[in-house]
C-alpha cells in the first residue's frame, strides 16, 4: 500500500481512453463500477472537447454483483455497437472489474460482431496512464495495420511518413502536430496517417504504406514503432524535436531517411531563441539554477533546452516515468547530479528544497510546490491543468516551439535589466529585494519579503562542501560586526546570500570570532580566485 | 402565495424507474466538502490508482493545501494476502498520524476495489481505534461506487458517525439538524432556531469531539435529501424525523423551519414574526430572477438527490416547466414532501441510461438542462445551455439568505447565452 494525496499519473485504462478518444469510429468498452465514469470530465473540461469521449461504461453496482456481471457486460457492447456503428472496438477492465474477473476480451468475442475487436489487458495494480495509452495503441496497430504491404520503388517518389504519438490530454499535442506537419511539408515529405491523434481504425490499417515512421511520444508510441518496424521494416525517427538543437537534429534525421535536403527548413534563423538568448538581457539568466521534473519526453527535452539553448544550470532533473528512468539517469549524470526517479510529489518536494533552485521546470504539482517554496516557475509536461489546454497557438516542439519555450521559462524570472535595476536602487522604495518581477503581479505584502528572501537563503548559497570542522568551537559561525553587516547589505540580493555564506565559511575555517569589514572582502578576495 | 406557481397535483407526478448506464460519481466524492466540514477529521481511502485520481480531479486545486484526506493505493502485493494487507494498512494509519498529529476522527473510507475483495475495514477501524485510543477514534464507512452515488457518500459517513455519538438524557430537548451545510449557512440557521427558542444542533459537528447527543425522543430535521442510512441509524436510537420539505428558495426555508417550530410548540405568531425578515429578502432576491426562469423548460440529469427539490424550486418559486427530473435514487418518504409539491404532469426518473436520457434531453431540447461536467460542454456544444450540477453541492443555497444566490446559479447560463454573440 502507498500512501498517496497526489498521483502524477492515472490508472491505465485512462491511458486507453486517452488513444480512444483521440481517434474517430473507435469504441471503448469499459467494464467499470458505477462512478468511474469520472474520468469523462478530464476531457471534456480540462481539454474541453466538445465531444463525449466514446466510452461505454457497464457501470456496475453491488446488487449486480450478485447477479451476472458477464452478461451485463456483453449487453452494453452490443448496445454501444449498435448505437455507435464503430469500425473497432476495444474492450477492458478498470481496477475493480480486474478483481471480479470477467473476461472482456472473451465475452466481446463471444458476441460475433462483425468489426473488429481488441481486447486489452491493463493490469490496474502494476501499471500507469502512460504505459495504458502505451498498450493501447500497440494492441490497436498490432491489430489493425494488416499484413506487410509492397511500397513502390524509392526513387524519384515522393517519401511519406507517419506521426505516431500524440493523443487526447497530451500537453500541447494538437498544437505540436501543427509545427511538425508544416516542417514536414517544407521537407517535401507526405504525412500518410497521424495517430492515434484524429485516426480511424481504418486508417490504422495504411500505416503498413509509409516509408517511415515518426515517434513525436516516446512513453505512448515507442512500443507500437518498434512493431511496425518489425512487422513492415518501416524505420523510425524517436527523436523529440523540442529546442532548437533537437529540432535541428530531427529535421536532419528525417530529412536522412527520406533523402531530401534538410538546408531549406534550417536556412536562415528558423526560431528566435539563439538570438533572444544571445540577447545581452539574458546574460543574467546564465548560470541560473533550475529543477527540471515532468515525464521523461519533456523532462529531458527542456533539461537540454534548459541548459544549451538558454544557459541556465540544471541543479536537478527528475521524471514520474519509471519506464525511462535509464535515459534520465544517464542525462543526469552529464550534469554531475542524481536524477529524482519518483512518483510521490513529497519526494519531489524534498528534491526541489535540497537543490535549492531559482527556477522550477515541472508539473500542475511542481507549480504549487514552487508557489509554495516562493520559486518561479514554469509548467512544462503533463499532468497539467485547464490552462495549460491554451486556445492560443503553443506548441513546444519545432522551431516556434522553441519561441513559446523561450517565453514560458524566462518570464518567471526578472528580466535582466529589472534584476539589475533591483540591485542598483535597492534602497528606492520601488525596487527592494522582495519585489516580485513586474510582469507577474504582486504577492500579499505580509511584512516579510518572501521573494527577496528565499533566493538569499539558499538557493545562491554554494553548494554544501565537505568543510572539515575540528572542535566544537568551529561549528559557531562567527558574528557579524555591525560595520560589515552593512557593507554586506549593499551588495546586490541575488549574491548577498552567497556572500554572507562565503564570508562565514572563510571566518569558520579560520576560526575569526568577528567578521569585519576587512574579513568581508579578505573572503571576497580568497573565493574569487 | 405565489401567484405564477401551478397548481401542485401530487398524484399526477409519475415517478418511472430505470436501469442502465449511469453517468454519477461515487461516493468518494463527498469528501471533497465532508472533510472541510469536520476540521479534525482524516479520509483515508483505502482503494485503487483510480480511486486517487478521482479525488484527484474532483478536488482540483484543493489537494495542495495540506488537505485531510488521502488513499492508500492497493498495489500488487497486497492482492496476494489479506493478513498482509491489514499490517499494510496499520503502517500506512501509523505514519499517517505521525504525520498528522492534530487528527481525531480517522475514516477508513471503503472503495469498489476494497469492498470487492472484502477487505474487513470495520475490524480495521475498531483495531486500530484500540491502538491510537484516547487521541484517535477511527471509524470505517464505504464510498465505493457499487454501494453510493457521490452524496450518498455524505450519508454513509454520517451513518457511521450515529452509533457513536453520546447518549441524550432527558433534559435534552434540542433539535438534531442532520446534513452538512456550509458554516455560513449552519450559523444563519442556528440563529433562526435561537430565535425560534428552539436549541439547535448539527450533524455533523465541526469538530469530532464535539458531535451531538441522540436518544430517544430526540427529533431531527434532514437538512439534505440524501441520508437514507443516517435517517435509518437515528431511528435506531429513538430519535424521530419530523416531515418537511428542503430548505431550498423561500417556500422550501419555511417549510423546513416551520416543520420544526410547530414540533416544538412554537406559537404561530412567533414564527411569523422571527421568519418574516428572511422569507421578505429571500422573496426581494428572487423576484428578478423570476422574470429570467419563468417559463424556462428544465431536464434534471441524475447526480446528488437535490434533484427533486431543486425543481420544485424552480417550478414553485421560478414558474419554470419540468420536462424530466432525474435523480440517481428516490427516497420516497424522505421527499414526499417535496413530491406533492411538483406541478401535475412532472416526469421524475429514479436511476439513469445514460443513452436513453441524452435521446430524451435532445428530442426535448430544453432551455436548460442541470447534468454533470461529463455531459456539460458536449451538450453545450450541441446548441443546449447546461448548469453543472456539482456546484449546488459546493456551494452555500440552503436558506432565506442563500435563495437569491440559487436561482442565480440557473439563471446565470442562460444569461451568458443571451449575452455572447460569438
Amino acid at each position: 500500500m502507498q500512501l498517496t494525496v497526489w498521483t502524477y499519473e492515472g490508472p491505465p485504462h485512462i491511458g486507453a481512453m486517452r488513444v480512444a478518444t483521440a481517434m474517430e469510429g473507435l469504441h471503448y468498452v469499459l467494464h467499470a463500477p458505477q462512478g468511474d465514469t469520472y474520468a469523462d470530465l478530464l476531457f471534456t473540461m480540462i481539454e474541453r472537447r466538445a465531444k463525449r469521449p466514446p466510452v461505454t461504461y457497464t457501470t456496475f453496482q453491488a446488487r449486480d454483483l450478485g447477479g451476472d456481471t458477464a452478461a451485463l457486460f456483453k449487453d452494453a457492447v452490443a448496445a454501444a455497437y449498435e448505437r455507435f456503428r464503430p469500425q473497432a472496438m476495444i474492450v477492458g477492465a478498470s481496477c475493480t472489474a480486474e478483481l471480479i474477473q470477467d473476461d472482456p476480451g472473451g465475452l466481446a468475442k463471444a458476441l460475433g460482431l462483425p468489426i473488429p475487436v481488441i481486447p486489452l489487458e491493463l493490469p490496474a495494480y502494476q501499471k500507469k496512464e502512460n504505459w495504458g495509452a502505451s498498450e493501447t495503441f500497440y494492441r490497436l496497430v498490432r491489430a489493425l495495420s494488416g499484413p506487410p504491404v509492397e511500397r513502390g520503388p524509392v526513387d524519384g517518389r515522393r517519401r511519406s511518413c507517419n506521426l505516431l504519438g500524440p493523443t487526447a490530454l497530451g500537453f500541447r499535442h494538437r498544437d505540436d502536430l501543427i509545427e511538425i506537419r508544416a516542417i514536414l511539408g517544407r521537407l517535401g515529405i507526405a504525412v500518410n496517417v497521424v495517430a492515434p491523434s484524429g485516426a480511424t481504425p481504418a486508417d490504422l490499417g495504411r500505416l503498413g504504406e509509409a516509408d517511415f515512421n515518426i515517434v513525436l511520444y516516446p512513453e505512448i508510441a515507442r512500443a507500437a514503432a518498434q512493431y511496425l518496424e518489425k512487422a513492415h521494416g518501416q524505420p523510425f525517427v524517436e527523436t523529440v524535436p523540442i529546442g532548437v538543437g533537437a529540432t535541428t537534429r530531427f529535421v536532419e534525421a528525417v530529412a536522412a531517411l527520406a533523402g531530401v535536403d534538410p538546408a531549406p527548413v534550417l536556412a536562415g534563423a528558423p526560431s528566435r531563441l539563439p538570438w533572444y538568448s544571445r540577447s545581452v538581457d539574458s546574460t543574467y539568466l546564465t548560470g541560473k539554477r533550475v529543477f527540471v521534473f515532468g515525464d521523461a519526453t519533456h523532462a529531458l527535452a527542456i533539461a537540454r533546452v534548459a541548459a544549451q539553448e538558454i544557459g541556465f544550470r540544471l541543479v536537478g532533473l527528475g521524471t514520474y516515468t519509471r519506464e525511462f528512468a535509464r535515459e534520465v539517469r544517464a542525462e543526469a549524470a552529464l550534469h554531475g547530479i542524481e536524477a529524482t526517479i519518483t512518483d510521490d510529489y513529497l519526494d519531489v518536494e524534498a528534491a526541489i528544497q535540497a537543490a535549492a533552485p531559482e527556477l522550477v521546470l515541472g508539473t500542475q504539482m511542481e507549480r504549487h510546490v514552487a508557489k509554495r517554496l516562493g520559486i518561479p516557475c514554469a509548467v512544462i509536461s503533463a499532468p497539467v491543468h485547464v490552462q495549460d489546454f491554451p486556445a492560443r497557438h503553443s506548441p513546444q516542439m519545432g522551431f516556434e516551439g522553441a519561441n513559446v519555450l523561450f517565453d514560458a521559462l524566462v518570464h518567471p524570472l526578472m528580466m535582466g535589466l529589472e534584476e539589475h535595476l533591483l540591485g542598483m536602487f535597492r534602497d528606492d522604495p520601488e525596487f527592494h529585494d522582495g519585489a516580485a518581477p513586474s510582469h507577474l503581479g504582486h504577492r500579499p505584502s505580509d511584512g516579510t519579503h518572501a521573494v527577496g528572501r528565499a533566493p538569499a537563503a539558499s538557493p545562491l548559497a554554494p553548494a554544501p562542501a565537505p568543510i572539515r570542522i575540528e572542535g566544537e568551537a568551529a561549528i559557531q559561525t562567527a558574528s557579524w560586526a555591525p560595520d560589515a553587516e552593512k557593507e554586506l547589505k549593499k551588495i546586490p540580493f541575488f549574491v548577498r546570500g552567497k556572500a554572507r555564506a562565503n564570508t562565514e565559511r572563510y571566518a569558520r575555517e579560520r576560526r575569526l570570532p568577528l567578521i569585519t569589514l576587512e574579513t568581508l572582502y579578505d573572503a571576497k578576495a580568497h573565493f574569487s580566485r | 402565495m405565489n401567484a405564477h406557481a401551478p397548481q401542485p397535483a401530487a398524484c399526477d407526478v409519475e415517478i418511472r424507474p430505470e436501469r442502465g448506464q449511469r453517468a454519477v460519481f461515487c461516493g468518494l466524492t463527498s469528501i471533497v466538502w465532508l472533510h472541510r466540514k469536520i476540521q479534525d477529521a482524516f479520509f483515508l481511502v483505502v482503494g485503487s490508482r483510480t480511486c486517487a485520481h478521482l479525488i484527484q480531479s474532483a478536488a482540483g486545486v484543493m489537494i495542495f493545501a495540506e488537505p485531510r484526506f488521502a488513499t492508500a493505493i492497493i498495489d500488487e502485493r497486497d492482492l496476494a494476502g489479506l493478513a498482509d494487507m491489514n499490517e499494510e494498512l496499520d503502517r500506512v494509519v501509523t505514519r499517517l498520524i505521525e504525520r498528522r498529529p492534530e487528527i481525531r476522527l480517522l475514516f477508513l473510507v471503503g472503495s469498489c476495489p476494497s469492498e470487492v475483495i472484502k477487505l474487513d475495514l470495520s475490524r480495521a477501524a475498531l483495531r486500530l481505534s484500540q491502538r491510537l485510543a484516547p487521541e484517535v477514534r477511527v471509524l470505517n464507512y464505504s464510498g465505493s461506487g457499487i454501494e453510493t452515488t457521490f452524496t450518498q457518500g455524505e450519508d454513509a459517513c454520517l451513518a457511521a458517525l450515529v452509533p457513536g455519538l453520546p447518549e441524550a438524557t432527558e433534559a435534552d430537548d434540542d433539535l438534531l439538524v442532520v446534513g452538512a451545510l456550509a458554516d455560513i449557512v449552519e450559523d444563519q440557521f442556528a440563529r433562526l432556531f435561537a430565535e425560534l427558542g428552539i436549541r439547535a444542533r448539527f450533524l455533523p459537528a465541526r469538530r469530532a469531539e464535539r458531535m451531538p447527543s441522540v436518544g430517544r425522543g430526540t427529533r431531527y430535521l434532514l437538512a439534505q435529501p440524501f441520508l437514507t442510512d443516517t435517517a435509518r441509524a437515528l431511528e435506531e436510537r429513538g430519535a424521530r424525523r419530523l416531515a418537511a420539505p428542503f430548505p431550498l428558495g423561500a417556500e422550501g426555508t419555511t417549510g423546513w423551519l416551520r416543520a420544526a417550530a410547530e414540533a416544538f410548540g412554537i406559537d404561530p405568531a412567533r414564527f411569523d414574526t422571527v421568519t418574516a425578515p428572511g422569507l421578505r429578502r429571500a422573496r426581494q432576491a428572487l423576484a428578478p430572477y423570476r422574470e429570467k426562469l419563468s417559463g424556462k423548460r428544465v431536464f434534471f440529469f441524475p447526480d446528488s438527490q437535490l434533484e427533486v427539490p431543486l425543481a420544485r424550486f424552480l417550478a414553485r418559486e421560478m414558474a419554470a416547466e419540468l420536462i424530466e427530473v432525474g435523480t440517481p435514487y428516490l427516497h420516497r418518504a424522505h421527499l414526499a414532501a417535496e413530491i406533492e409539491q411538483l406541478p401535475g404532469g412532472t416526469l421524475v426518473v429514479d436511476g439513469q441510461s445514460l443513452d436513453d436520457g441524452l435521446d430524451r434531453c435532445r428530442a426535448a431540447r430544453p432551455d436548460l438542462t442541470v447534468c454533470g461536467l461529463g455531459l456539460a460542454n458536449p451538450l453545450e456544444a450541441e446548441g443546449l445551455t447546461t448548469k453543472w450540477s456539482i456546484e449546488l453541492l459546493f456551494t452555500p443555497i440552503q436558506g432565506y439568505e442563500q435563495a437569491g444566490d440559487l436561482a442565480e446559479l440557473f439563471a446565470r447560463p442562460l444569461d451568458r447565452r443571451a449575452r455572447l454573440e460569438v
